[in-house]
């Protein structure tokens, strides 16, 4: 903290009793309010610019900016990079961790590299096969999964302990999140798996795309049957759909999203695709927010960044409430008025 | 071989008890296992291990064997080698994300599961593999593990009835 109530905006919170983290995410989360997180796609550039340049629009209305990790195996700039240049700059960023590239010697180094660099929300995933992406040649890695990456990344915060036993001297302040599917098979299996992520260590989810609310209504039962939804922070996926031909694209070579035909055919009836499918995701985050146990909603506008603060205004969710992704420091003052 | 494995899920309980009897029979023969030596026993009972799981599991030998906790379905046949499936990838149909013609190995494995008695194993969360042990007998280990377990039982009980004495001296 610099003197005179200023502050760099990579700082991170005083630490609170019984919180995981010094981020703001948390916060946010813990307080009961509908949370907003946004996904930023990383750059195929060096160029730090190119990062706040899609961070400024998002962080209007998110509270916290998830950085992909060559997702869809396609390689672009850094997950840990992203989340480093974020958090300095006093953004609130969640770092996505897959499992797909980096064994655990690397991984459990890098926790602590973002740790370091002020990063406090960790996302942790399995990664989707290389051969989807742009390098099918590369070998799949998979050293950990995304269970036993969670269960390594609670052990180095809590017990302060990498996976071999060695002491960390200064512990990372992580708040652990995974991701979760209900929309693909085997549907039953798809709560206990959660509860097997939130006994592994997972306090917050955020789920796939969601186009089919039947689905995610069946999920959620069971879920607040188990109880889970108050252990754990449940923070379902939407995203607009371009057209139908990109739905159907999508639907037939993206793994792991599923979109009903209800969907398509309302696509393939509008008179401007684009506005229905922005208007379709609208109507999901209103009627995903009624769902007892949901806690916020993700948003993924993968190359349609310019409408997630328009869709999320006008869903509603943040009952006028300031977001808290990015955070306005005083750093550039405090250093002028240094003598 | 593909189909032989499907048939194991679906039998997972009878492969179950089994499996049950065999680790009985094997335990009660560990003091002749010792005499012999489990070092000198590793690479006749890995090899006969390889066959007979190959066959019915297509087992990988990763040397950490646990397929009871996994409805019988081997977790090193999924392309990711997840231990704590499925993946959010799984295809409507259920089939694999990166193997198209296959069925996931881990909606088969929540299948098998659910046919066996200690089915609920399926919930522990697996640690990630020891590469190290690739290759060598899960049998062996897990007989060995089983009867050191015992004998540490045996001399904790042997201990707590001695005033005195902590179990760990």
């Amino acid at each position: 903290m610099t003197p005179q109530g200023l502050y760099d905006p990579g700082d991170p919170l005083a630490p609170l009793p019984g919180y995981s983290s010094t981020g703001r995410l948390e916060r946010v989360l813990r307080s009961g309010r509908f949370a907003v997180t946004a996904e930023l796609n990383p750059p195929d550039s060096a160029d730090p610019e190119d990062v706040f340049e899609r961070a400024r629009p998002l962080a209007e209305v998110c509270d916290a900016i998830n950085a992909t990790d060559a997702s869809g195996a396609n390689c672009h700039m850094s997950s840990i990079g992203i989340c480093s240049l974020l958090s300095r700059a006093g953004y609130a960023a969640v770092l996505q961790v897959s499992c797909r590239d980096r064994n655990r010697i690397a991984i459990q180094g890098d926790l602590l590299g973002a740790a370091a660099m002020g990063v406090s929300n960790v996302l942790c995933l399995t990664g989707d096969g290389v051969g989807v992406g742009d390098q099918p040649g590369a070998r799949p890695v998979f050293d950990f999964d995304c269970m036993s990456l969670l269960e390594a990344a609670r052990g180095m915060r809590d017990d302060g302990r990498f996976l071999s036993g060695r002491q960390i001297t200064k512990p990372p302040r992580f708040l652990l999140g995974a991701a979760a599917n209900p929309f693909v098979p085997p549907y039953d299996a798809r709560a206990d798996r959660l509860a097997k992520k939130i006994a592994a260590g997972a306090e917050f989810v955020q789920t796939q795309y969601c186009y089919d609310l039947p689905l995610l209504e069946r999920y959620m039962a069971r879920v607040r049957d188990m109880g889970l939804h108050e252990r754990c922070f449940i923070l379902v996926g939407v995203g607009p759909l371009a057209s139908a031909r990109a739905a159907k694209w999508i639907r037939g070579n993206v793994p792991g999203i599923h979109i009903p035909d209800a969907v398509i055919r309302r696509l393939e009836g509008a008179e401007n695709q684009k506005r229905e499918g922005r208007r379709i995701c609208v109507e999901l985050i209103q009627q995903i927010r009624q769902i007892a146990g949901v806690s916020g909603v993700h948003v993924m506008a993968y190359r349609q960044e310019e409408l997630v603060s328009e869709i999320i205004l006008e869903s509603g969710v943040l009952s006028g409430r300031q977001p808290v992704a990015r955070r306005r420091g005083r750093r550039s003052e405090a250093m002028r008025e240094k003598p | 071989m593909y189909r032989v494995r499907l048939w194991s899920i679906r039998h997972a309980r009878l492969m179950e008890r089994l499996y049950d009897t065999f680790e009985g029979t094997l335990l009660r023969l560990d003091p002749l296992l010792r005499r012999i030596g489990y070092a000198r026993l590793e690479r006749p009972v890995a090899t006969v291990e390889r066959g007979v799981k190959g066959f019915l599991f297509d087992c990988r030998m990763c040397g950490q064997c646990v397929l009871s906790s996994t409805g019988m379905s081997c977790p090193m046949n999924c392309p990711k080698t997840l231990r704590n499936g499925p993946c959010g990838g799984v295809r409507p149909n259920g089939h694999c994300e990166v193997r198209p013609e296959m069925r996931c190995v881990w909606v088969e494995a929540w299948r098998g599961a659910a046919l066996m008695n200690k089915g609920e194993a399926i919930m522990t969360v697996q640690g990630p593999v020891d590469h190290s042990l690739q290759g060598s007998s899960a049998w062996l280990r897990r007989i060995r593990e089983l009867a050191d377990a015992r004998a540490a039982g045996r001399a904790g009980d042997d201990a707590a009835a001695v005033p005195g004495r902590s179990p760990a001296s």
